[in-house]
């Protein structure tokens, strides 16, 4: 999406078969290496980043490479994936710029849940 | 004191024995169940199955009375979380870190824990204690302060060799705390401790002063036999 938009996009991930489901059309570096690596990070160029955006499966990688990016490199803008609701919570009142998708999700589902008698009842 | 240990491995097994030993009161979190049941068989009834960066988890070992949380899991990350989560969410007073990359030390201290121990610099420091020409090895940074603990070994040719710890001038900011002897015996030194080749000095002292301090201890004495460092052991 942010590279459609026009926006200059580098991927880093640790496998170098995830690059695979990128479209072909995907104009933006790739790179393999580790995400809480400050020399695979400085390598490539988060220093120079006007955003950061981590989103591995693994919660504590996640925090970790944001704190990085955040009070290493100083990279303006961070945001960071935490599946954990309530280490979600925490690290936001830290300061981290967090997302849930737990969270988000069970929302979602409990909209939907709550619109359902509404709907039903229009239809019959 | 109440030390939980996050993380049942290799480190954390022999870490929570040594700690039971010296009658601490202790707890194992570890996330393999295998590992977790082999501690308790082992060690007795201190371990928990779970997840040490989870706040259920945390809550049922008792985080928020617990004095001191060490997590020296396999990897960086987890240690760095398990350790922030227990000083912000449960106010831990200590929180220690294992690191593996020796770099992280420093990141480490940025995101809010001072305490890190690495086996990687740890073996590094070894290294350089066997070496001569570098008998100095810095033991522990003091957070902020600039000073830190370090470990002189006073070579038998050193001018130092026979004098009163009262008599060797140190560097400013610098005091003596402890001399062990050839055979390992510790002594706090009073003001008629007299320095013997062989001795090792552990000092308190600033870090721009760690050459000075080191050189009072090391240089060798004007008429001292040159250059012969007799090998111990």
């Amino acid at each position: 999406m942010l590279d459609r938009e026009g926006q200059e996009v580098t991927i880093l991930d640790l496998d170098p078969d995830a690059f695979r489901r990128l479209p072909t059309d995907f104009g933006g570096q790739r790179h393999v290496g580790n995400g809480i690596d400050q020399e695979v990070l400085s390598r490539i160029g988060v220093g120079e980043a006007d955003a950061f955006v981590v989103v591995t499966q693994g919660d504590n990688r996640n925090v970790m490479a944001a704190q990085m990016a955040k009070h290493i490199f100083g990279v303006p803008r961070v945001v960071c994936r935490i599946y954990d609701p309530i280490r979600e919570e925490l690290y936001h009142k830290l300061g981290l710029e967090t997302i849930s998708p737990t969270k988000v999700g069970a929302s979602l589902l409990k909209e939907a849940l709550e619109r359902e008698p509404a709907s039903r009842g229009s239809g019959d | 004191m109440y030390i939980i240990v996050v993380g049942g491995g290799k480190v954390g097994y022999y870490l929570a024995k040594e700690l039971v030993e010296e009658g601490h009161e202790v707890l194992v979190i570890e996330k393999d169940s295998t590992k977790a049941e082999r501690i308790a068989e082992e060690l007795g009834d201190i371990s928990l199955w779970g997840d040490g960066c989870e706040a259920s988890t945390m809550e049922m070992a008792g985080f928020g009375r617990a004095d001191m949380v060490i997590a020296v899991t396999g990897d960086d990350e987890d240690n760095l979380v398990a350790c922030q989560v227990a000083k912000a969410k449960f106010n831990v007073p200590r929180a220690v870190a294992r690191i593996n990359n020796p770099k992280n030390e420093e990141i480490f201290k940025k995101l809010g824990i001072d305490t890190t121990v690495s086996a990687t610099a740890a073996i590094l420091a070894q290294i350089e204690q066997e070496i001569p020409t570098h008998p100095l090895v810095p033991l522990l940074r003091l957070k902020g302060g600039g000073l830190e603990i370090v470990e002189v070994k006073v070579p038998v040719n050193a001018a130092v060799v026979g004098r009163r710890i009262d008599d060797i001038l140190l560097p400013p900011q610098s005091i003596v705390a402890l001399v062990i002897d050839k055979e390992g015996e510790p002594r706090v030194p009073n003001t008629d401790t007299v320095v013997q080749g062989g001795d090792e000095v552990v000092a308190v002292t600033r870090t721009e002063n760690e050459d000075a301090l080191r050189s009072a201890f090391t240089s060798a004495a004007a008429s001292g036999s040159k250059g012969s460092k007799d090998k111990k052991r």
